[in-house]
């Protein structure tokens, strides 16, 4: 069809006479081509009658500006139109019109605009966040009577799955929070020991470094290094799984998908968090001990003060909160997996919506906390 | 129906072709030619490797022997610069759609044709229009792929193939999952697109019906023997083939395995 070279702008002429209306065609129809020059006013009706240049060439550009001129002309009409003729035209080029006007356009496919007011966003956004906030309760409450049908030994999960999710959140996680934990000591002993050396009282880096670490510091970072990389796992997993159907392949086996896929997530995060931050505490003291080394704290000494420093109920207080956090961040991230749509972009959206989540929980959970602690006089 | 021009000029030659799956031979020695406006299809039983000759015609996977020319040029043996060049003639369409999720439908047809940056706004919108249009997807052009069904993915998905009017058009199961009405429609379009456009089409597909309605010249990946079972009109093939594997395939198992 680009035998013939003919470099002239496309052209469409229209001839009108009388009720007859012919098109005449000429030029190169390409698409990265010149612009396409129309002559003579463009009638409310389907050419009568084409005409082709000999030497025209084309790619599809020239049966879509057909098309679309057929479209509008019978889109406009009121009336029934009879099917256009397209007397004229090659046999190839009349072939694709008529298969593409072979199926009529979908009038419900064009989407209305917009025009809702202002009022009803605002009640529709109420009702989005009454919605998730039931939905959060609803799922808590389900991932509960899982745990209980768990501790009464009717949950059905393949074990596997458990030590797996285990090792992915427990030992693969350890590089990292030693890394932040123990940078997080360091950094709290070096800001430390800048104000307490001007009352000459560096000695109590340790305790600084010790309460802060075992309260707050150690279970945060935990849980803020497992949002962002085990929540953000569970919830991309968990999507597109259902993505995939197999969510909903599983249910028509008789599985429940909570105890199958929830289940072992939270027992493995419930496990594991505690664990992990008793870790992480002493590696942030211990990371405050190489600070206090060079600042001339022997580490025995360092080591004593902090033992006097930090006590039993202090250190319990962050491993209580992290089987909380744990909690949080398993239910939230696996959440936003289960409910995610059934597109890969939505497993992405999923993601990002479980990270968020886990993370704001986690610090109004701590903030709930710090409330009651004080209250306790803890 | 599938009556096209004497072969001339061979669009496509593969010889000698081996390809592997790590260590494993999934066929050796393919040795067939695609010819200019065939409309060819790649036919086998399932898991015998027909995707993945589909992967390696379009540059997607490396033979482990042997070459695959497009205009007598050895596609396997170019730089990626040429390389690149002549995959912009190719036009595919996968066997999901594998449309971009996080684009509208007119978006995916319009991204291709977009890429030089010299076309018109008028012109694209009615070439999306019209594409869309072409594969029965008129009014879609806001949809999302993840709202219209599967049959309608894979639609949109020729639709996006067809964007760039290449020459060479790879569908890869085309007819599956679509309904009766739908794939004789299907058809309908491969063989217009053949017809009016000059398009040469390369199509991996079992659906029978289809293989007999449109193609020109066929080859059976026997995947007993690892290499091809028979190469020509798929017509010829089932009632005269000396394989018995192609007529037992080409005659849905029922005729029997001695040539007629």
């Amino acid at each position: 069809m680009t035998a013939a070279v003919d470099s002239s702008p496309p052209r469409a002429i229209w001839h009108q006479q009388g009720d007859s209306c012919t098109l005449e065609l000429t030029g190169n129809w390409h698409r990265e081509g010149p612009a396409l020059e129309v002559t003579g006013a463009t009638p409310n009706q389907c050419p009568d009658h084409y005409q082709i240049d000999a030497h025209v060439c084309y790619d599809s550009t020239l049966p879509a500006f057909l098309f679309a001129h057929v479209r509008a002309v019978t889109d406009a009409a009121t009336d029934k139109t009879p099917s256009p003729a397209f007397d004229g035209l090659p046999v190839n080029l009349r072939a694709l019109l008529e298969l593409a006007l072979a199926v009529p356009e979908e009038s419900e496919t064009r989407t209305p605009p917009d025009s809702s007011s202002e009022i009803r966003k605002l009640g529709d956004l109420a009702l989005v966040v009454w919605t998730n906030g039931r939905d959060l309760v609803e799922f808590t409450g389900e991932a509960m009577l899982s745990l209980g049908r768990f501790v009464t030994g009717r949950a059905i999960f393949r074990a596997e799955d458990f030590w797996l999710t285990l090792q992915e959140c427990g030992v693969q996680a350890l590089p990292i929070v030693s890394l932040i934990s123990f940078l997080i000591g360091v950094i709290l002993a070096f800001v430390g020991n800048v104000q307490l050396a001007n009352f000459g009282a560096n000695l109590f880096v340790a305790d600084l470094v010790g309460i802060a670490m075992v309260r707050e510091m150690g279970v945060m970072m935990t849980a803020i290094i497992m949002s962002g990389r085990t929540g953000a796992a569970f919830a991309a997993h968990l999507g597109s799984m259902k993505a995939n159907e197999e969510i909903d392949a599983l249910r028509t086996f008789g599985f429940n998908p909570f105890d199958f896929l929830v289940l072992p997530r939270l027992l493995s995060l419930l496990v594991m968090m505690p664990l992990l931050t008793i870790y992480a505490n002493i590696t942030g003291i211990l990371g405050g001990m190489l600070v206090g080394y060079f600042v001339g704290i022997p580490p025995v000494l360092y080591w004593t003060e902090t033992l006097a420093a930090v006590t039993l109920t202090a250190s319990s207080l962050g491993v209580i909160k992290s089987v909380f956090f744990g909690a949080t961040i398993a239910i939230g991230s696996c959440r936003q997996g289960m409910q995610a749509g059934n597109s890969t972009a939505a497993v992405g959206q999923a993601t990002t919506r479980a990270v968020v989540t886990a993370i704001t929980c986690v610090i109004v959970l701590d903030s709930a906390f710090a409330a009651i602690f004080t209250l306790l006089h803890i | 129906m599938s009556a096209t021009p004497a072969p001339t000029t061979a669009k496509v030659s593969v010889r000698g072709l081996t390809m592997t799956y790590g260590t494993q031979v999934v066929m050796h020695d393919l040795d067939f030619e695609i010819f200019d406006k065939d409309i060819f299809v790649i036919m086998g039983g399932s898991g015998c490797g027909k995707s993945t000759l589909l992967r390696h015609l379009i540059g997607l996977l490396e033979p482990a022997k042997g070459s695959i020319s497009y205009d007598g040029k050895d596609f396997t043996a170019t730089d990626p610069a040429e390389r690149t060049d002549i995959v912009r003639r190719f036009g595919v369409m996968y066997q999901s759609g594998a449309l971009w999720s996080s684009l509208t439908l007119a978006e995916n047809i319009s991204l291709p044709m977009e890429e030089s940056g010299k076309i018109q706004p008028k012109t694209l919108r009615d070439l999306v229009a019209y594409k869309l249009a072409l594969v029965g997807l008129a009014g879609y052009e806001n949809y999302y792929p993840s709202q219209i069904s599967g049959g309608m993915k894979k639609r949109a998905g020729i639709a996006r193939a067809m964007a760039r009017d290449p020459d060479l058009l790879f569908l890869d199961e085309p007819g599956a999952g679509l309904d009766p009405l739908s794939s004789r429609r299907l058809d309908d379009l491969i063989l217009r697109l053949r017809d009016s456009q000059g398009s040469t089409i390369v199509i991996v597909t079992h659906e029978l019906a289809s293989i007999f309605n449109i193609s020109n010249r066929a080859i059976f990946l026997d995947s007993a023997i690892h290499t091809q079972g028979a190469l020509g009109n798929p017509c010829d093939l089932r009632d005269h083939s000396d394989n018995p594997a192609v007529r037992l395939f080409l005659n849905r198992g029922t005729q029997p395995t001695s040539p007629r």
